[in-house]
């Protein structure tokens, strides 16, 4: 991170934190269509599930084949768990020691103990989902193209649910719990962008929509956001067209979506004083503390109503053309575009996952940050900053990755 | 009883690392070669090998309670050539795997040192540790190993199934 501060004034800043997977798009050309839910599952090892299903959703509307209920239930089950592992770690193990003035979850949890094993518990739950549903918790080996290599028996499934009752629990706690900290007072007016299901909280499916009033479906992705190389950066930077810098992710999701919560999940949020909308990044932990307990309430509500689907899957055969898919991770709308040709070799192909689309919004939070904490040492502003990108929870492209924050005050 | 039904007596070795990240793969490239080895290795038998992107959450979870395990991860260290190779027990592991000895420098990750203390404050350390390290040269994207890093990868092997005999 490189800030330029001139006159006292911030007059840039710059972050390079993320690196995108074209490595990623270029690898997959020439592979065949079966194959990018496994590739790209390697892009990143907290969210998967996303980079799978993103990918399925995207080969099988190229194939024009759409899943079965069934299907698309055990999918959104895995998600569930993957939302749950994701954001139990980064809540616990990241984000919460911030608050809680610790320097990490290490000193965190030499005080606390109890504290960082709850998180840990939570976290275990949603490798339960992913263990069962996803063959693995690592990145998971049952999904394919067209949807699972074995459905979980109903037996196998009530003794997920009996860990889930008891994560609910945890999953509520911790919103009261992040409920007591204290939040900077910081507010941003980024315009808001993430799927929508009417109905139901979007994870797994559904159309892009924003705080503006946009609305538009994932095969048009691209002629509303446009993503710019920067001198700066290797990432590219994503826009709105003819609108500009935008925010996904939990918040954004939260304020297109809170109406549709489970009564549980709602209610933890109003006990929590999270209103219809939630545009202080800092209070992210509290949205993801709730979408834990959807995650939970959602994962326990498709186990009790579960039948494993008949066929776990259907063939997927190749044909010629271009299939588009979004869901949200963790961290925001991912969005897949493939072209295949009739042969099912893949001809191209384009990933756009969320840091990027966030990059351009999380440095003018920052540039408003640091203007107000130029009185600071380069050191004690280094750690502030730290916190300040911590709630955006960027991706985790190398996990060798550390703010290096030079200020330039000349 | 075999040591993999006792949870006292089990043995685990986890490859920490992302095999499209170049020299990152080391460890489950460690892992895969064990895995080919294992039907025919008295040594390796009833071991369970494991695969980790680092994650502490379940690095915790994958040694919890066992009698030994054994970490292998690429590390950056530009004070020793691409290749070589660090042993190190677990009490003296603070500050030399990945270099990681104060996670507030990390924006978003945690490392492997921290992982070990934050094992040690929580009581879940396993009876022993032993981290392998091989230190790593282009941890860019890529699905091959550097040439240093790959002959060590043998010695890496090679050590891991004489820890594992203890």
């Amino acid at each position: 991170m490189h800030v330029r501060v001139r006159a006292g004034a911030v007059e840039d800043v710059r972050l390079e934190i993320y690196e995108p997977p074209r490595f990623f798009e270029a690898f997959l050309r020439g592979r065949r269509h079966t194959e990018p839910p496994d590739i790209t599952a390697r892009i990143c090892g907290i969210c998967p599930v996303a980079y799978q299903m993103s990918a399925c959703l995207a080969i099988e509307a190229a194939c024009g084949i759409e899943v079965s209920d069934g299907v698309a239930d055990l999918r959104r089950l895995l998600y569930c768990g993957e939302w749950i592992e994701s954001h139990a770690l980064h809540i616990y193990l990241l984000h919460a020691p911030d608050f809680l003035g610790y320097a990490s979850a290490l000193d965190l949890a030499r005080d606390g103990r109890g504290l960082v094993e709850r998180g840990l518990a939570l976290k275990k739950a949603g490798n339960a989902i992913m263990e069962l549903v996803g063959g693995r918790a690592i990145h998971p080996v049952n999904v394919r193209v067209g949807g699972f290599y074995r459905a979980p028996a109903r037996t196998e499934m009530a003794a997920l649910a009996e860990k889930l009752r008891v994560a609910l629990d945890l999953a509520l706690d911790t919103v009261a719990w992040a409920a007591g900290f204290e939040f900077p007072d910081f507010q941003h007016d980024h315009e808001m962008v993430a799927l929508v299901t009417p109905g139901q909280y979007a994870i797994d499916r559904g159309t892009v929509a924003s705080t503006g009033g946009l609305s538009f479906t994932p095969a048009e992705f691209e002629d509303y956001v446009i993503e710019e190389q920067v001198p700066h950066s290797t990432a590219l930077h994503a826009r709105l067209a003819g609108r500009g810098r935008y925010l996904t992710g939990p918040t954004a999701r939260y304020t297109l979506s809170s109406q549709w919560l489970s009564p549980v999940a709602r209610q933890a949020a109003d006990a929590a004083g999270l209103g219809a909308e939630c545009r202080n990044p800092f209070r992210s932990i509290l949205v993801r503390a709730v979408e834990v307990v959807y995650a939970v309430d959602e994962a326990l509500r498709l186990i009790e109503r579960y039948e494993p689907p008949a066929p776990c899957y259907l063939e997927v055969p190749p044909r010629a053309g271009v299939g588009h898919g979004a869901t949200e991770a963790p961290r925001g709308v991912l969005f897949h575009r493939y072209a295949i040709d009739a042969e099912g070799l893949i001809t191209s192909a384009r990933i756009v996952p969320p840091t990027s689309q966030n990059q351009a919004s999380i440095e003018d939070d920052l540039r408003r940050f640091v203007a107000d904490r130029l009185d600071l040492d380069d050191q004690q502003l280094t750690h502030q900053c730290e916190q300040a990108i911590r709630n955006y929870d960027p991706c985790i492209s190398c996990s060798t990755h550390f703010l290096d924050l030079t200020v330039d005050r000349a | 009883m075999t040591r993999q039904d006792n949870p006292g007596q089990r043995t685990v070795v986890v490859g920490v690392g992302n095999e499209f990240r170049r020299d990152d793969g080391a460890g489950p490239e460690v892992i895969a070669r064990l895995r080919a080895l294992q039907p025919g290795d008295a040594s390796l038998s009833g071991v369970t090998l494991a695969l980790s992107d680092g994650e502490p959450g379940r690095m915790i979870d994958l040694w919890e309670g066992a009698r030994l395990a054994v970490v292998v991860d690429a590390v950056r260290d530009s004070s020793m050539p691409p290749g070589h190779l660090y042993r190190v027990a677990v009490d003296a592991l603070t500050g030399v795997v990945d270099g990681v000895a104060d996670s507030a420098a990390s924006s978003h990750s945690i490392g492997l040192g921290d992982t070990v203390e934050l094992a040690r404050a929580l009581g879940r350390l396993p009876a022993r540790l032993t981290v392998l390290a091989v230190v790593g040269r282009d941890f860019g994207f890529g699905t091959s190993l550097t040439p240093e890093v790959a002959i060590a990868v043998g010695e890496l092997v090679e050590q891991v199934r004489e820890i594992v005999r203890w």
